[in-house]
C-alpha cells in the first residue's frame, strides 16, 4: 500500500516549478495595488496643496489671529475685512448640537441592534438605517425647512426657526446612520466570550453592555463618532438652508447663525477668481481640515494608546 | 434522597447507590432542549450532588455543553433555544417565570472553554462581579482580589502584576484567572466547560488539583472531552450520546464496570 502510494506520486506529471507568466502576472498585480494605495495619499496631498497654494496668500492681507479670532466680515468693502469667528462658533454648535442628539441615540440603537433586537428584527432595522443615509442632504434640508423650523418655533417661542438648533438636529439625523451602522459593527465584533462571562457572573444586560461591551468595542464606536462629525462639520446644503445664515457670534443655539461650509457655498459664485475674497473662502476651507484633521489625529493618538494597553 | 433509583437503569435491576447523607444540589427532571425544532438533549434526569465534582463525558455534539448551560440559564443567550422538564437548584424550579436569572448565576458560576478575561486589569477582572453587586471601597476590593487569587492558587504569579493586563498571563494563569473571577462572587456552584481544552498538561493538573481543593467549598460540574480527566478528577460520571444520557454513576464504577455497551465502547475508544 505503501509503495503503490509512492508509484502514484512519481506518475504524476507535475508542472515546471519557474514558470515565468505566473511570476510576471504576480508582479503586475502587485504593482497596481501599490498604484492604487499611493493614489490616495497623493490625491490627498494635492488637494492640500491647492488649500493652501489658493488660501494662504490672505494671510499677506490680514494678519491669521484676526482672521480666526474677530467676527467683522465684509469680503466686498473696500477695504475688505475678514474675520471669520462667528463662522467658527457657528459651526461648532451646530456640530456639537448634532453629537449631543447623535451620540447617545446612536450608540443607544447600535447596542439594541447588536445585543437584544432577536436576529430577524436587526437583519430587517439594519439595512433601513443604513438607507437613511442615503436621503440627499437637500431633501432633508427641504424636510428641515418646511416641518422642523416650524415647528422648532412654536416650542421655543422664536421669532424663526431657521436657526442653529434646528441645523443641528438634522445634521444629527444626518450622522445617525453612520454612527449606528458602525457602532453596530463594532459591538457585534466584541468576542461572544465577554458577553457570556459578564453575564455568567451575574450582571445584567445593561450591566453588561455599559462595563463590558461598549468598552471592547470603543475603537470602532469612537470612529464612528468621528465619521459622523466629519460628515456633520462638512455638511453644506443641510446647514445653509436652515442655520439662519447670520453673521455674527451667535450667545445661544436657538439664535440664526452661519456655517464656515454654508459661507464658502454662498461667496464662491460672485467671487473674483484669485482675488481678496476668493483667498478669503478658501482659507475658511484650511481651518476646516484643519479642524477635521486634529480632531481624527486626537482620536487615533487616543485609541492607539488604548490598543497597545490591551494587546 | 441518598438512594438515587434513575429512570434510565430501566430494565436493570441494580440501582446506583449514591453516597450516604450527601443532599443532591442541582438536578434535571426529564429535561429536553430544543434549538428550533432539533432537539439537542433528549429528556435527561440527572442528580448533582453538594460538595462532589460531576463529570459530563461524551462525544463532540453530545449536547453536554448545552446540558450544563442549562444550570445557569446560559442556553437563553440562544433566542430560538427552547426548554422542556424542569432544573432545579435546592429544589427550586430555575425555569420558573419568577425566577430572576441575575441572582441565579450569581449563585452559579461559570468558566468556560476559552480563557475569557476581559480586557481589563488583572484587579479588575477578579473585581467585576464585587463591583457589579455593590462593592465600592478599595481595601474591600483587595481583600477579595487577594482571597481569591491565593483560593486559585495564582496570587503569588501575579500579584506584582496586578494593575497589568490580563492577556499579558498565560492561558493557564488566564483560566485561573477566570477562575477566581467566578470565586468574587462567592457561588455556590461552579459549572466548567471544558476549561482544560486549551491548555497544556501541565496547566490542566493545576487546574484539576484546584478543583479538588474547592470541592470542599462548592459544588463542581465539569465537561470534558477528554475521558482520561473526567476518570481522574471527577467523584461522578454521566455519559451523554446524541443528547440522551446513557449511563450515570460512581466514576469509578463507570470507568470500570460500564453497564451499558455504548459506554464501554465510548471509553474504550471503539464507538461508533
Amino acid at each position: 500500500m505503501h509503495s503503490q502510494a509512492i508509484e502514484l506520486t512519481s506518475m504524476r506529471e507535475s508542472k515546471p516549478l519557474r514558470s515565468r507568466p505566473k511570476r510576471d502576472r504576480e508582479r503586475l498585480v502587485r504593482i497596481v495595488l501599490a498604484i492604487a494605495g499611493w493614489m490616495t495619499v497623493v490625491i490627498l496631498a494635492l488637494i492640500m496643496i491647492m488649500l493652501f497654494v489658493e488660501g494662504l496668500p490672505i494671510f499677506a492681507v490680514t494678519n491669521p489671529f484676526s482672521f480666526l479670532f474677530t467676527s467683522q466680515w465684509f469680503p466686498v468693502s473696500d477695504p475688505p475685512v475678514f474675520g471669520i469667528l462667528s463662522l467658527i462658533i457657528g459651526s461648532l454648535m451646530i456640530t456639537a448640537t448634532a453629537l449631543v442628539i447623535a451620540i447617545p441615540l446612536g450608540i443607544g440603537a447600535a447596542a439594541f441592534l447588536a445585543e437584544i433586537a432577536p436576529p430577524p428584527l436587526r437583519e430587517a432595522i439594519k439595512p433601513v438605517i443604513e438607507l437613511l443615509s442615503g436621503i440627499p442632504s437637500i431633501v432633508l434640508g427641504f424636510v428641515g425647512f418646511l416641518l422642523l423650523a416650524p415647528a422648532i418655533q412654536r416650542i421655543f417661542n422664536l421669532d424663526s426657526g431657521l436657526n442653529g438648533l434646528t441645523a443641528g438636529i438634522l445634521l444629527a439625523f444626518m450622522c445617525l446612520p453612520t454612527i449606528v451602522s458602525i457602532s453596530e459593527d463594532a459591538l457585534s465584533a466584541v468576542p461572544r466570550e465577554y458577553k457570556e462571562a459578564s453575564l455568567a457572573l451575574g450582571a445584567t444586560r445593561w450591566q453588561t453592555i455599559y462595563r463590558v461591551l461598549i468598552p471592547a468595542a470603543r475603537p470602532g464606536i469612537v470612529a464612528s463618532v468621528m465619521l459622523g462629525m466629519g460628515r456633520a462639520i462638512g455638511e453644506t446644503m443641510t446647514v445653509l438652508m436652515v442655520s439662519g445664515g447670520r453673521l455674527a457670534i451667535p450667545s445661544f443655539i436657538t439664535d440664526p447663525m452661519s456655517a464656515m461650509t454654508a459661507r464658502i457655498a454662498i461667496e464662491i459664485n460672485n467671487a473674483v477668481f484669485g482675488g481678496l475674497q476668493y483667498q478669503a473662502l478658501f482659507a475658511i476651507g484650511i481651518v476646516l481640515f484643519l479642524i477635521t484633521f486634529s480632531i481624527n489625529l486626537v482620536a487615533d493618538l487616543v485609541l492607539e494608546k488604548q490598543r497597545r494597553r490591551y494587546a | 434522597m441518598n438512594i438515587v433509583n434513575l429512570n434510565m437503569t430501566e430494565g436493570r435491576s441494580v440501582p446506583f447507590v449514591f453516597e450516604e447523607n450527601v443532599p443532591v444540589k442541582m438536578r434535571s427532571q426529564a429535561v429536553s432542549l430544543f434549538y428550533d425544532k432539533v432537539e439537542a438533549l433528549k429528556e435527561v434526569t440527572l442528580s448533582i450532588l453538594a460538595n462532589r465534582i460531576t463529570a459530563i463525558i461524551g462525544p463532540s455534539g453530545c449536547g453536554k455543553s448545552s446540558y450544563l448551560r442549562l444550570f445557569n440559564r446560559m442556553n437563553d443567550l440562544i433566542w430560538n433555544a427552547k426548554v422542556k422538564g424542569q432544573v432545579f437548584l435546592d429544589e427550586e424550579a430555575l425555569y420558573d417565570p419568577k425566577i430572576d436569572v441575575v441572582e441565579l448565576r450569581k449563585r452559579v458560576g461559570m468558566v468556560f472553554q476559552k480563557p475569557n478575561p476581559f480586557p481589563m486589569s488583572v484587579f479588575d477582572n477578579v473585581a467585576y462581579g464585587p463591583r457589579l453587586h455593590g462593592a465600592k471601597e478599595t481595601g474591600k476590593l483587595s481583600e477579595i482580589v487577594e482571597r481569591c487569587l491565593r483560593q486559585a492558587v495564582l496570587w503569588e504569579e501575579v500579584k506584582d502584576k496586578l494593575k497589568g493586563s490580563a492577556f499579558a498571563l498565560s492561558g493557564g494563569q488566564q483560566q485561573r484567572l477566570c477562575i477566581a473571577r467566578v470565586l468574587a462572587v462567592d457561588p455556590e456552584v461552579i459549572l466548567l466547560d471544558e476549561p482544560c481544552s486549551a491548555l497544556d498538561p501541565a496547566s490542566t493538573m493545576r487546574i484539576e488539583d484546584l478543583m479538588q481543593e474547592l470541592k470542599k467549598n462548592y459544588t463542581l460540574a465539569i465537561v470534558t472531552h477528554n475521558m482520561q480527566q473526567a476518570g481522574r478528577a471527577s467523584d461522578y460520571t454521566a455519559y451523554l450520546l446524541m443528547g440522551e444520557l446513557i449511563e450515570f454513576g460512581p466514576t469509578k464504577s463507570i470507568f470500570t464496570y460500564p453497564r451499558d455497551k455504548r459506554t464501554e465502547d465510548y471509553l474504550t475508544g471503539r464507538w461508533g
